[in-house]
């Protein structure tokens, strides 16, 4: 063993050195890139910052050249008249009662559509799935204009249910996610039920959905992002200003207080720190989703 | 045993499945059936009816009367709508390639292990993709303010006179497509997905034989992430043109007609002046305009996506 020692850990000396070597040769490029990376945090920090402060700027110090980048004073019932201007907890039960229905419309129908196109064995299967995939491509306003005359018809327009119904049949997107993760469940799960005369219903519920709870947090989170983000369906089917969500709602404050840039900045910080403190709260499920979107595209 | 088995596999009447073939197709359609009611309802239906109202004069409620091919003779004559297509064109050929390779830097930049806070510096990049778009353009709205916005204030540090931005016909599609860039953060990730199956193994063997960093990125990196660019692409594409809320709220259309893109000039026909069937016809010229683009874009894809990765 002492004797054998030597030779051995000559080649380990010399393999690190060109690693040592390597790592000194590297640190301008590391400070290079260093650098760069706060430049461009610089440029994604500051647009927040700027809402901040103007959010919490007193009207006197909004419109001055050379600008105050920290306030003299802090005007906090900016806050509170934004609120008071724009109807804000009405408008956000109302985007909430909507991401509500359209959550648990998309949770139904696409873990059903998933498990059909991905547990179950029949001809028409493929055909399905790609009809279901392209609509992917198909732009929203292709259908628009039908779609609203349709609704128009049977009178659910300024009501929530273009909104909400559509997402009871299926979305090719959250389909797609929820079948790539089906997939990748074990079939033997599925055929110990069989033998034991259960039916897919039960493989569904007991088996499939349990094991599921990850992809469909994700799906679940995704579509309440998208549904308190729409804006082109709220704005064309909602006409009466009560019935308005919190994206119609800040898009007319802009119409009606448009130089106000204090409150219209409050107001679009109400709007969206709501989703950031969800992010937080939600990372890790976030990134997954949008990891799992990208692996198979 | 014998005979249950046999019976199962027997030929039926109708089509020739066996019974648990039977079983499973009444499982399978009852299953889907949402979805496949969805095809019909919320897809094969309206794009019909778009195709027949495109053929009409029709103002959503009362009147609806046959005009055959005059929608489309008078869209050909209609200065606002080659303008609207110029104006979305534009936003496309600039926006897609810088989009992807915007996010494909940031994630180039976060790929690496030796650099203090990456997970601080993704969530940094990320946090503008998830911030409402509304919120995001009235911020932006005020950002680009000639006078008192922040970018011309930064410029005016380093001697910039900045220029009108959303005020300016040569400015506006340029603003809208910074603005977009802000919010490339769901694309890093998606990217820094894609970077993790590049093989390490490839470019170790390509450093040991002297190839440069460069080098290494365009022949290894790249075509491993070919599937990834042409992913973002089409996406991108896609939401390109049917491009609508910002320029809604922040310019409507304006200065000069300069933000008045394809989707936007649709809704106005559509909502404003009640145009529908004028609409519609725009509708499937838009339809095939996509069609057409992602047709072109699967098709060069064979000879330069690589899907060769895991």
């Amino acid at each position: 063993m002492p004797i054998d020692t030597p030779p051995r850990a000559m080649p380990a000396l010399y393999a690190r050195r060109p690693d040592f070597r390597r790592r000194w040769s590297r640190l301008p490029a590391r400070i290079l890139i260093l650098v760069i990376l706060l430049v461009l945090t610089a440029c994604f920090v500051l647009p927040f910052y700027w809402l901040l402060i103007t959010s919490v700027k007193p009207m006197d110090e909004l419109f001055v050249f050379p600008p105050i980048w920290v306030p003299h004073h802090f005007a906090w019932d900016n806050f509170s008249n934004a609120l008071g201007f724009f109807p804000f907890w009405q408008y956000l039960f109302n985007t909430v009662e909507i991401c509500v229905g359209t959550v648990a419309g998309t949770l139904i129908s696409n873990s059903l559509i998933a498990y059909g196109l991905s547990r179950i064995d029949w001809p028409g299967r493929n055909l399905v799935f790609i009809l279901l995939l392209s609509t992917l491509l198909l732009p929203s306003q292709v259908t628009l204009i039908p779609l609203f005359i349709m609704f128009a018809h049977i009178g659910w327009v300024d009501t929530y249910l273009p909104l909400v119904v559509p997402a009871f049949f299926g979305n090719a997107f959250f389909m797609f996610l929820l079948r790539q993760f089906f997939l990748s469940i074990p079939a033997e799960l599925g055929d110990a039920v069989r033998v034991d005369g259960g039916s897919e219903w039960t493989i569904f519920t007991r088996i499939i959905l349990p094991l599921s709870i990850p992809a469909l947090a994700t799906v679940a989170l995704f579509a309440f992002i998208n549904s308190w983000n729409d804006f082109l369906g709220p704005l064309v089917y909602l006409q009466t200003e009560s019935k308005y969500t919190l994206a119609i709602g800040l898009s007319t404050f802009l119409g009606q207080y448009g130089s106000q840039w204090s409150w219209l900045m409050a107001a679009s910080a109400l709007v969206f720190i709501p989703i950031v403190v969800l992010f937080f709260f939600t990372q890790r499920t976030f990134i997954q989703g949008i990891t799992l979107t990208g692996s198979k595209g | 045993m014998a005979l249950p088995m046999d019976r199962a596999h027997a030929r039926m009447p109708w089509g020739r499945l066996s019974r648990s073939g039977r079983r499973n197709l009444r499982n399978g359609l009852l299953f889907t059936a949402p979805g496949i009611i969805g095809l019909f309802w919320f897809y094969a239906y309206p794009v019909l009816a778009s195709l027949f109202y495109s053929f009409t004069s029709y103002d959503g409620l009362h009147t609806l009367s046959w005009v055959g091919l005059r929608n489309y003779s008078d869209l050909a004559r209609d200065g606002l709508f080659w303008q609207s297509l110029f104006n979305t064109a534009y936003y496309v050929v600039l926006s897609v390639p810088l989009t992807v390779l915007f996010a494909f830097g940031l994630a180039l930049l976060l790929n690496r292990k030796d650099i203090w806070g990456l997970a601080l510096f993704r969530t940094i990049f990320f946090i503008p993709s998830i911030v409402p778009l509304i919120s995001s353009t009235l911020l932006w709205l005020w950002l680009f303010n000639p006078q008192y916005g922040l970018i011309n204030t930064v410029l005016s540090y380093v001697g910039i006179n900045g220029p009108g931005w959303l005020n300016d016909p040569a400015w506006a599609k340029p603003a809208l497509v910074i603005m977009g860039l802000w919010s490339v953060g769901g694309w890093m990730v998606i990217f820094l997905a894609g970077l993790q199956n590049v093989p390490v193994e490839l470019h170790e063997a390509a450093e040991l034989d002297g190839a440069s960093p460069l080098g290494r990125l365009l022949h290894i990196t790249v075509p491993f992430m070919s599937p990834y660019f042409f992913f973002s692409a089409i996406s991108n594409l896609i939401f390109g043109f049917q491009y609508f809320l910002q320029a809604f709220v922040m310019t409507q259309g304006g200065p000069a007609e300069s933000t008045t893109f394809y989707s936007l000039y649709l809704y106005q026909n559509a909502f404003q002046y009640y145009r529908m069937g004028y609409a519609s016809a725009m509708g499937w010229i838009l339809f095939l305009l996509v069609a057409a683009c992602t047709f072109v874009l699967f098709k060069s894809s064979a000879r330069h996506v690589y899907y060769g990765g895991q």
